[in-house]
């Protein structure tokens, strides 16, 4: 019978009293849905009007259609695909070199005093100079090859990870620590089932910063003097004022930076799915 | 564990086959002066011994020093503990990025080490929870995944620093109960740190309040069978654990003469 009757009297639900003191909202209110797409499609409508209406000069920003032309056109000749291989190689070469470093320098720092007397202060000090500020000395070293391409990157990369890391590590609760020496664990087996899942965390916001710093990086040693990649492409385009195809490969940096981050989020999912369901 | 106290009745000092023996031990933690003042006490092998006393009076001083934690505190004395020992603290400190049957077998070597971590977890009443994450266990649900991470390793000695001071009243008495039976099965010396004196009387063999850095009273609890707050025998040895501990057992008749006084 109240299964019957349950639908009904939700029917008339609207019609009953619903007095309630409510108080003047101070906060910004509930999350419109897709809102930061919204401010990317206003700004792309922008683009679109002002090119349209003759509002932008072509000169200084191509069209959108233009652009979208240029890029077939990059595709059909296969010089997009060859500049992003060798653009992405790079990116994730010092990337990787930088994450490895950097967490290494992380565990020997935060697991002993030694290694934290011998390796943190340095690092301190590497973090205050610009790794950008360190090109000139790297081309006297290594000249402009791919390996002082690659170290650049590595150098801004290692920073994140390191700082993060080794944070991560040392907000590791003291009582698991203690857990773990009640249980008669060996250091190895400490490591791996306490320190390195404990540390994850902050790893991984490292490696998302890392990540925006790689790429920072690779666009300053294209740019600087590379003779192929997408930097180099946007450093000719330049030079001849195709404003569409600098556009090109603007467009190619910012899917470079949303899929590594998205890459980023993916792991993050996976590696950190414990914490989950503690979020939602 | 009732049944053990009849044989265990012989003074300490005649037993040499003890599980724990600390002679005269001292602790402090700064200058001014010692946390445990050359406290002696023994725990026989399978002996449930529950450790009283007011904040400050040294019980998880005494504790961490028998679980081998008090690196870096000052003091002398002798400990001897058998090799196989288990700590449960209030906290479950369970990792909480690993599954609870990960957990339970954190460190554990034995080529079975999973089996046997089901079968404690089965034990604790937790069967079918082993993949599960700590945080989806309710307080109660974890405090027993601690013990059956204390258990699977079939301790020799069971140190509990208050393992059941975090849980509601009801989960409580239902974790008594299966502490109860886990201990009759396994038979570790056990030495649980507790508030609560009621707690210490349902469980132990043995009740010590430790006052000044050293034990103030030592009293076996004689009650065969089911122990209950309405047993005459549990009444008289709780009001004079009180009275030990400095507190006045009236706390039952004062508020109803307050609320008399008020209406």
């Amino acid at each position: 019978m109240t299964t019957l009757t349950a639908p009904y009297r939700r029917a008339i639900s609207s019609e009953t009293e619903d007095v309630r003191p409510l108080r003047r909202r101070l906060g910004p209110g509930k999350p419109i849905r897709f809102g930061s797409l919204i401010g990317i499609a206003v700004l792309l409508l922008a683009w679109i009007v002002g090119s349209a209406t003759g509002l932008l000069d072509e000169r200084n920003l191509s069209a959108p259609w233009t652009v979208i032309a240029t890029g077939e056109t990059l595709i059909e000749n296969g010089r997009l695909q060859e500049s992003l291989v060798t653009s992405g190689i790079r990116a994730a070469l010092g990337l990787g070199l930088g994450v490895v470093v950097g967490l290494v320098l992380a565990l020997v720092s935060g697991l002993s005093r030694i290694g934290e007397t011998l390796i943190d202060g340095p690092v301190q000090v590497k973090r205050s100079i610009p790794t950008l500020a360190l090109i000139p000395l790297l081309l006297l070293w290594f000249g402009i090859g791919e390996p002082f391409k690659i170290l650049t990157i590595a150098l801004a990369v290692f920073v994140p990870i390191y700082i993060h890391t080794h944070n991560g590590l040392r907000t590791i609760e003291g009582r698991y620590a203690e857990l773990a020496e009640t249980l008669g664990v060996t250091r190895g087996e400490f490591i791996r089932h306490v320190v390195l899942p404990g540390a994850m965390p902050g790893f991984l916001l490292g490696l998302r910063f890392a990540v925006t710093s790689s790429l920072l990086a690779l666009v300053v040693v294209e740019v600087i003097n590379a003779t192929s990649g997408i930097g180099h492409m946007i450093t000719l385009a330049s030079n001849y004022g195709q404003t569409d195809v600098i556009v090109v490969g603007l467009v190619v940096y910012a899917l470079l930076g949303v899929t590594a981050d998205a890459v980023v989020r993916l792991i993050e999912r996976k590696a950190l799915s414990w914490r989950r369901t503690l979020a939602s | 564990m009732a049944s053990h106290a009849g044989q265990l009745n012989t003074h300490p000092s005649d037993r040499r086959d003890a599980a724990v023996k600390v002679t005269d031990l001292h602790r402090s933690f700064n200058e001014a002066g010692g946390v445990l003042n050359g406290l002696d006490l023994e725990i026989a092998p399978g002996e449930f011994v529950a450790l009283l006393g007011r904040s400050g009076s040294g019980k998880s001083t005494l504790l961490r020093s028998l679980a081998g934690l008090d690196r870096g505190v000052a003091g002398t004395g002798r400990i001897e503990v058998p090799e196989k020992v288990s700590v449960v603290f209030q906290d479950s400190r369970l990792l909480p990025w690993k599954r609870i049957l990960d957990n339970v077998v954190l460190g554990l070597r034995a080529g079975d080490a999973e089996e046997r971590g089901r079968q404690a977890l089965a034990e604790v009443g937790l069967a079918g929870r082993e993949k599960a994450w700590p945080h989806e266990l309710s307080g109660g649900e974890q405090q027993r995944a601690a013990l059956a991470r204390s258990l699977v390793r079939d301790p020799e000695l069971l140190l509990a620093d208050e393992p059941f001071g975090a849980l509601d009243a009801l989960t409580r008495i239902r974790m008594h109960t299966l502490l109860r039976k886990l201990c009759e099965v396994h038979e570790p010396a056990v030495l649980l740190v507790t508030h609560d004196v009621d707690e210490a009387i349902v469980l132990a063999d043995r009740v010590i309040v430790l006052d000044g850095g050293v034990v103030r009273h030592d009293a076996r609890v004689e009650i065969d069978g089911r122990r209950s707050q309405a047993d005459p025998v549990f009444a008289r040895l709780r009001s004079q654990l009180l009275n030990e501990l400095g507190v006045e057992d009236d706390h039952d008749s004062a508020p109803r003469h307050v609320a008399r006084a008020a209406s």
